[in-house]
């Protein structure tokens, strides 16, 4: 037993933290809110070459994977860094079509593993991400997971980076079940949203060492160092659920971490907010970019009431 | 990365439990908090020590099996999960025993761990005063020079388990003169029935006497009874703490056997709906403490030392212990009020962890200050 990433691993997610914080990802972001998506998809690109989507893609369709625990520690960066675009979207994609017929599966699956095709996926009752943008659009029904013919309006997120369309009805039929989709759909976004409450503590954190008031720098009262100490908290015991459930791979692990690292996130904004003050409420300063992400990241691919459900059920197998 | 344990861990795992499945006692042993209950409890831990499974990664020399960090926690998995007694002589094995492994002499080691780990002596913690708490280091017990060794004087309190134990070990101001608080204190063991000792019982919140404050009054301890060297008492205790608030004290096999406990609960209540959410994170919470903590021992195995990341653990602990038995209150409905049940009784003990070993007000500060580089400010 280590439960520790190895040299190797913890060397991935530093190039990729080196690759995006070179990449002025605040601009690309804003670029993509707008609908203007030519900065993301370079910058997707190079994630891509990076390797991270391959890592969702068997080696016999040109990818690396599965490697759950690498794309996890990849996610971290991502949310890290607020990277826009169907990322989790484009892995449970992936995932999805390893269950299509092998010529369906050799056919979609490289463009995904090389970043060459962005993919969403509407599960039943919700919208695509980033449908606008994604030539693979996927729409998962029980029993049900069909090749969209296109997507509809796009409309406005709270996170406005996150561009949700419907997908139209009807499409080729690619395959009928795909239980570890979810599983992986919930450990990339779990691992996203932990990424993300990191950074909203860095920044903050940052914030409230030179932010000045009756002569010394907010951060040290101890109103405001308390809740930060939470947040870290929070987000450091969601951190070994994750990679616990890269490592199992079960469901009710996945939901689990992803019911933590939501919350941890959020509850990391919430405090991100306060502790910024009015400079933090507004949509023109940086910290909003990854705010509003924690909030839309807590309900994508199950709340977290949904989550819990599925841990408690998961002991009624052992019974 | 892995979360596999070898086939000797394993085959270590499977004697714990073949061994808890034998001897762990049919009915509770009355609490460890009443005189009955701490002899009963004494006798149980004589039991386990008898085929050394009570101190199980200590050197064999002093009791122990050398079993590791790792063999330890799966220790204590299969510990807590059989529903075995709660550990009466814990505040010696945990706290005083590394402390003399880091800082002890050969001597003391060999006098002092052995009937530690069977039960024969237990041992009571001697840090808190009345003026001194957070604060620890403004303490004024003293400890006065004289032929072949010290004389103690002064107050001390909240000190756990001190109602029926044997010794205590604690701080003490040897140099009153020290340019800083925390310079000039001495760290020693005292018996708790030599002349000058007066130990007066404190009733906790269920009225078992599960403290006692310690009056001394020229109590006399011999040279051999200074850990480490006079006057350098605070970094030796420090590290103590650290070892209180880190992996040692509470091993997440507890919380695991808990949660599940509470999950057993909550299904012969018939599920209720609106306790769902709670209890499912009782189990992701004790999960991820589990991981937090396989995570910190692999860190350790690597040969790093543990850091201010034992504040985060003591906090998350502490919290979580509470609302694992807030719910299970709960869920009993007009039972939850009863002060004679196993819930009430873990309950009660749950609500003094924030409290002790450093507040978690305390641990927020180190958190703050030490892990997120926040400035110093006015406690």
């Amino acid at each position: 037993m280590r439960f520790l990433l190895d040299a190797e691993q913890r060397a991935f997610a530093a190039s990729l933290d080196a690759l995006l914080t070179a990449a002025d990802t605040p601009a690309v972001i804003r670029d993509w809110s707008r609908g203007d998506h030519a900065s993301g998809r370079a910058l997707w690109s190079r994630v891509a070459d990076a390797g991270v989507f391959a890592l969702a893609v068997p080696e016999a369709y040109e990818g690396l994977g599965p490697r759950p625990v690498e794309l996890a520690a990849a996610f971290v960066e991502l949310g890290r860094h607020a990277v826009p675009g169907p990322l989790v979207e484009t892995v449970t994609a992936a995932v999805l079509l390893e269950g299509a017929d092998p010529g369906t599966a050799k056919r979609l699956l490289p463009a995904l593993a090389s970043g060459e095709t962005m993919a969403t996926v509407a599960a039943e009752g919700a919208y695509a991400l980033d449908g606008d943008a994604a030539a693979l659009r996927i729409s998962w029904e029980p029993g049900r997971i069909r090749l969209s013919p296109g997507h509809g309006p796009v409309r406005p997120s709270l996170d406005p980076a996150r561009r949700l369309t419907p997908l139209l009805p009807g499409g080729d039929l690619l395959a009928l079940t795909a239980d570890e989709a979810l599983t992986w759909a919930r450990l990339a976004t779990a691992a996203q949203a932990l990424g993300l409450g990191l950074a909203l503590l860095d920044r903050t954190v940052g914030y409230v060492k030179q932010r000045t008031q009756f002569g010394v720098p907010v951060g040290a009262f101890q109103a405001v160092k308390h809740r930060l100490a939470d947040a870290r908290i929070a987000l450091e015991f969601a951190r070994p659920l994750v990679f616990g459930a890269a490592l199992t791979m079960e469901p009710c692990d996945a939901a689990a971490a992803k019911a933590a690292a939501c919350e941890a996130a959020y509850a990391t904004a919430r405090t991100a907010l306060q502790m910024h003050g009015a400079i933090g409420y507004t949509a023109e300063y940086g910290l909003s970019l990854w705010l509003t992400k924690a909030r839309a990241l807590r309900t994508a691919w199950g709340a977290p009431e949904e989550c819990r459900a599925l841990v408690v059920s998961a002991g009624d197998r052992h019974r | 990365m892995d979360l596999v344990f070898s086939p000797a861990d394993e085959a270590f795992r499977a004697e714990v439990r073949e061994w808890l499945r034998a001897h762990v006692p049919r009915a509770p042993l009355p609490s460890l908090e009443t005189e009955e209950g701490f002899a009963a409890h004494r006798s149980w831990e004589a039991e386990l020590a008898a085929d050394r499974w009570s101190v199980v990664n200590w050197p064999s020399r002093y009791g122990g099996r050398d079993a590791g960090l790792l063999r330890w926690l799966l220790f204590e998995e299969e510990y807590w999960a059989a529903h075995a007694p709660g550990r009466v002589g814990q505040n010696g094995i945990q706290l005083l025993a590394p402390t003399l492994l880091d800082h002890g002499t050969e001597e003391q080691r060999a006098r002092v761990l052995p009937p530690m780990a069977s039960g024969e002596v237990i041992w009571a913690q001697a840090w808190s005063e009345p003026e001194a708490g957070s604060d620890l280091a403004s303490l004024r017990a003293r400890a006065v020079r004289t032929d072949g060794g010290w004389l103690l004087t002064g107050q001390k309190t909240w000190s756990s388990r001190a109602a029926f134990a044997d010794r205590a070990f604690g701080l003490f101001r040897s140099d009153p003169d020290a340019a800083k608080p925390h310079q000039g204190l001495t760290y020693l063991m005292f018996g708790l029935r030599a002349p000058g000792v007066t130990v007066r019982p404190i009733a906790r919140l269920d009225g078992k006497p599960a403290f006692a404050e310690l009056f001394l009054d020229e109590v006399f301890v011999p040279d051999e009874d200074v850990i480490g060297e006079p006057g350098r008492g605070w970094r030796i205790a420090m590290s103590t703490a650290g070892n209180e608030r880190g992996l040692m004290l509470r091993s997440p096999g507890r919380f695991l056997a808990s949660a599940r406990r509470l999950e057993e609960l909550w299904r012969r209540q018939g599920r209720p709906a609106s306790v769902r959410d709670r209890v499912a994170d009782a189990l992701i919470g004790a999960r991820a403490y589990q991981l937090f903590t396989y995570a910190a021992a692999s860190r350790l195995l690597d040969g790093e030392s543990a850091g201010p990341e034992s504040s985060l653990s003591k906090v998350f602990w502490s919290e979580l212990d509470i609302a694992v038995h807030e719910t299970a209150l709960d869920l009993l409905g007009p039972e939850g009020e009863m002060a004679d049940t196993d819930w009430a009784e873990r309950y009660v003990f749950a609500l003094a962890g924030p409290l002790y070993a450093g507040t978690n007000e305390i641990q927020r500060d180190i958190i703050a200050e030490r892990l997120l580089g926040l400035p110093k400010g006015r406690r």
